[in-house]
């Protein structure tokens, strides 16, 4: 995995509507969503409330469900929706011939 | 004064190309000498009109867009048939197949895109082919002629229109599509939904979700293979999987290449002699695969090609498909996400869908069916980045509502309708009568819905209803029944009813039908729709994982740190040596921090690794354990004591009847998660009477009791009946989870449940209708047909593998050593 952007996958291994995680060692792993439109975006898979695991929610719209006490965080922003103050970084994603990949800087970054 | 012309080559004599030439002729005829080089043997047609060709709406003559006196009269050569294969930059020439060689001064490169071909066994059968130009079509004329079947690869744009073409031509044809929902590129998913359906009436076979394995034949081409084994018988197959930009002649040339051809915003590419134009170009990150961005791209070229600079600056793109008489429209983006809003509107029974995607009171995107004549104006919006602030209300009744002027203030315009005018088409209830009725005391919309039943069917003139009542009442109005969540005005009672009057059978179909304001749903009614589907349509309908909570996805308990715990099924609370140990190397296999007995009399262990599951799952299947659905909204436990076979009080063997009765029951998906317990004597040592459904032996029979909760607010149970043998029992146990599945509301439990509807009202069903108590027992035990299926047994089996495992890894720490 050389250069800015790190090759994940295919985007077809993400399920609609669902998501995949990226390990990464020694830090949070990072989560991958696929929307109903199937755009791609990815969160540091840690939810600001009390951590929960983001890729274990429940994709809507433009946003995931915490499975921990659903609390809804925008995949474009991480920022959490409705009333809740909080928010989890977010990483670039671009997705070139099919394949996801993720910004390298951005990862470390949240990783961090 | 005549100056020696400059020699412009251009490869490729398609849509890109001969448009360029044509804006260049536009500004100055005499500039250039033109060349063009065509691999095909034709003169310039318009691809996209290939369509209508299939479908036999047109000829080929019609669809040539410069015939030969064109070339002739602009004196350009056009050497067709004979595909460049080399450009050498260093001499300014290029080579054709033929081994003609001419010069250049300045070269453009308009070489489209090629089909992209999926790896598969068999690809290069004869019979398989794509959809790309005139050769691809006379196949596909030659392939229907002879009659059969085919099959298209592919449900985008593309595939659909080969697919129609060949239907029209007489084949049989049956797309195969990888994705949930058709075109989901530029549609969503309700969008997609309409179109499948609507091509399956018109007779095509449409498989969402189908994995191509491989192509079949002797020879020739007979089938395609499914992944799941299944084989499509036939004799022609059509793949139109997505094209990539044709770069290869530029690459060899040693032109910076990424998606596509790199050009800047004069189409120059990164030689300055040479220019790149269409489909085979990528400019600012974009490639395109549609003509309008073209013709934007051969106007900036153009202009640099007489020495003006224009620029180009990139595209926003729109699709509509013109696959006959279906109007499906897209256009931006509608993904939603960061500060959009979606306007939608669902009109289900003239089969029209439109949503409007807004952001900082811009249109952003739109997706349009049924009815389409408001592309253009939302395209216009959305080019134009108008503000919508002002029209936002009427935004979504399209163009000519929206400019209406004098109908800005829809309860102005509800106001003005006349009393005859109909507000409930379904029940056919005019303004007088809804007025009426709210006059009379109907003062909300549950009342107005009983006592004149507008808005009490299809739903979609709830809002008109709502705006009476305001009007009426003023600021009287009271609040509406409970909605399910905020993406529908129903509630969960008027749903589920709904779904079984209409039949309706998948989750978009609910909620096109029902008018939903999202385009897919939230984490309330997405989960609340699955079970309501699942319990309608036992066996037949296929279940959405991704609208099931976490625990239910994964069959395991997500606990606080993200790991999980597993509870196998332990039958009646029953276990041996065989499953205690199986129990015992788990735990310490992989090093599981804590075992606990649950509440319900079964072992929890905790601490497990998503990725770890499915070999947890594996390792006690072995052992002859299933799943416990320790986690689902499902039938739990049937607690038991030791009953008559060890206990000195015992009456009835209660641990026998709880085995029994789990047998029955397991696997079993209801409206909350379920428990039972079965005690042997009025001891009560199972603690029956908190449970859902309890049953306490006496000397003479069994005490039924139901509607028990242990849970934040504890509720003894009411009695239900006796009966006087295990069977009876059952059948009744049977009938009262039957009538729970069918008529409680998404998480409620039997307690709220039982308190909301009267525990009278039960009795009435199961204890003194015997007939009815029949029928819900069948009900109940002919869907556990398809219900009793350890899940984890497919998963440990490999079924959905990748939901464990995570996609890539990365190691932060290696790459900071390699960066520095
Ligand atoms: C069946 C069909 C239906 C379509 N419908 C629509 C639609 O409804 N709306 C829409 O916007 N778009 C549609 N498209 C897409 C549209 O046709 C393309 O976007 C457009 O044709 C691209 O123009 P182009 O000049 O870049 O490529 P092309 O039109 O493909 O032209 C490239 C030409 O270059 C030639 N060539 C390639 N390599 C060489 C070589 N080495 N030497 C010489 N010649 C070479 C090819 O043979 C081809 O003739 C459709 C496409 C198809 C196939
Ligand atoms: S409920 Fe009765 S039969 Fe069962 S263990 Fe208790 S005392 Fe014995
Ligand atoms: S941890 Fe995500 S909502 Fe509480």
């Amino acid at each position: 995995m050389t250069g800015e952007w790190l090759d994940i996958g295919w985007v077809d291994e993400i399920p609609v509507r669902g998501s995949r995680t990226v390990q990464v060692t020694g830090g949070d792993d990072i989560a991958l969503f696929r929307t109903g439109e199937g755009k791609v975006f990815a969160l540091l898979d840690r939810c600001p409330h009390k951590h929960g695991r983001l890729s274990q929610g429940i994709v809507h719209g433009g946003a995931v469900a915490c499975p921990l006490h659903n609390w809804r965080i925008s995949l474009t922003t991480g920022e959490a929706l409705g009333g809740d103050k909080g928010c989890t970084p977010v990483i670039p994603v671009k997705i070139t011939g099919g394949r996801v990949l993720i910004c390298r800087t951005g990862a470390l970054q949240a990783a961090a | 004064m005549t100056q020696p012309q400059e020699h412009l080559v251009v490869i490729g004599n398609g849509m890109a190309g001969c448009r360029a030439v044509e804006e260049l002729i536009a500004r100055d005829p005499a500039r250039y000498r033109v060349t063009i080089f065509g691999a095909e043997p034709h003169v310039n047609y318009n691809r996209i009109m290939l369509s209508p060709v299939l479908a036999g709406e047109k000829t080929f003559e019609q669809i040539v867009i410069n015939d030969a006196a064109w070339y002739a009269d602009n004196g350009i050569e056009l050497v067709s048939g004979d595909p460049v294969r080399a450009i050498d930059r260093a001499a300014r020439t290029v080579t054709a197949r033929s081994g003609r060689t001419v010069g250049y001064d300045r070269l453009l490169i308009a070489t489209g895109s090629d089909p992209f071909i999926i790896p598969v066994p068999g690809k290069d059968l004869p019979g398989v082919i794509s959809f790309r130009d005139m050769a691809d079509v006379d196949h596909m004329l030659a392939a229907a002629d002879a009659g059969g079947d085919a099959v298209v690869i592919g449900g985008g744009l593309l595939g659909l229109e080969a697919a129609h073409g060949l239907t029209l031509r007489g084949m049989k044809v049956t797309v195969i599509h990888l994705m949930p929902t058709l075109m989901e590129r530029q549609l969503d998913e309700a969008a997609g939904w309409l179109l499948k359906q609507a091509l399956e009436a018109r007779g095509q076979t449409i498989l969402t979700e189908a994995h191509t394995a491989g192509i079949v034949g002797d020879g020739r081409v007979e089938g395609v293979a499914l992944k799941d084994g299944t084989v499509i018988p036939a004799s022609l197959v059509v793949m139109a999987v997505g094209i990539r930009p044709s770069v290869a002649l530029a690459r060899d040339a040693g032109l910076a290449i990424g998606r596509g051809i790199k050009v800047d915003d004069h189409m120059v590419t990164s030689d300055p002699a040479i220019l790149a134009v269409g489909e085979c170009v990528e400019h600012d990150g974009n490639v395109y695969g549609l003509v309008a961005p073209l013709w934007d791209m051969c106007r900036a070229l153009a202009d640099g090609l007489v020495g003006r600079h224009s620029g180009y600056r990139g595209s926003v793109t729109s699709t509509k498909l013109k696959v006959a008489g279906l109007d499906v429209f897209s256009a931006g983006d509608f993904s939603g996400g960061d500060g959009a809003e979606d306007i939608v509107l669902r009109d289900a029974s003239r089969g029209v869908y439109k949503r409007v995607v807004v952001r900082g009171d811009k249109v952003v995107g739109a997706v349009l069916y049924g009815d389409t004549t408001d592309g253009g104006w939302y395209f216009d919006l959305l080019k134009r980045g108008e503000d919508v602030a002002p029209i936002r209300d009427m935004l979504i009744f399209g163009q000519s509502f929206a400019s209406g002027g004098g109908a800005a203030d829809p309860k102005a315009a509800v106001a003005a309708l006349s009393d005859t005018a109909e507000i409930c088409g379904c029940n056919g209830v005019t303004k007088g009568q809804v007025v009426g009725c709210i006059a009379k005391g109907a003062h909300s919309l549950d009342a107005v819905r009983t006592t004149c039943k507008a808005s009490a069917s299809c739903g979609s003139c709830t809002g008109l209803v709502e705006t009476l009542l305001a009007l009426t009442l003023g600021d009287e109005v009271q609040a509406g029944p409970k909605t399910m969540c905020k993406c529908t005005s129903f509630g969960h009672d008027d749903v589920r009813r709904e779904i079984v009057a209409q039949g309706m059978r998948s989750i978009p179909e609910v909620m096109q039908k029902l008018h939903w304001s999202t385009p897919d749903g939230c984490s309330s009614c997405r989960p609340a729709l699955n079970y309501y589907l699942l319990c309608a349509l036992p066996g037949d309908y296929k279940d959405d994982q991704q609208s099931r909570f976490v625990n239910e996805r994964m069959h395991a308990n997500i606990q606080k740190d993200g790991t999980y715990s597993v509870v196998p099924r332990m039958w009646g609370g029953l276990t041996s040596p065989r499953e205690l140990r199986a129990i015992a190397d788990v735990v310490e296999k992989f090093d599981a921090p804590m075992v606990k007995v649950t509440g319900g009399q079964r072992l929890d262990i905790f601490g497990i690794k998503k990725e770890d599951l499915p070999a947890v799952w594996a390792d006690l299947n072995a052992a002859g354990m299933v799943s416990g659905h320790a986690y689902g909204k499902s039938l739990r436990t049937v607690k038991t004591c030791v009953g008559s076979e060890w206990c000195r009080f015992g009456t009835q063997d209660s641990t026998g009847l709880g085995v029994k009765i789990e047998r029955m029951t397991w696997g079993s998906w209801m409206p909350h998660k379920f428990k039972i317990a079965v005690s042997g004597c009025p001891r009560n040592c199972a603690e029956a009477t908190i449970k859902d459904f309890g049953v306490v032996c006496v000397d003479s029979g069994y005490e039924l009791h139901v509607g028990g909760n242990g849970g934040i607010k504890v509720r003894a149970t009411d009695f239900l009946c006796k009966v006087a043998t295990e069977a009876e029992a059952m059948h009744h146990c049977a009938a009262f989870i039957q009538l729970y599945r069918e008529q409680a509301r998404y998480l409620e439990r039997t307690a709220p449940w039982i308190e909301r509807v009267g525990v009278a009202y039960i009795r009435e069903r199961i204890a003194d209708d015997a007939e009815g108590r029949d029928a819900l027992a069948e009900r109940f035990l002919f869907s556990q047909r398809f219900m009793q299926d350890d899940p984890w047994a497919a998963r440990a089996g490999g079924e959905e593998r990748e939901q464990h495992a995570p996609m890539a890894v990365f190691t932060p720490l290696d790459n900071v050593r390699e960066m520095a």
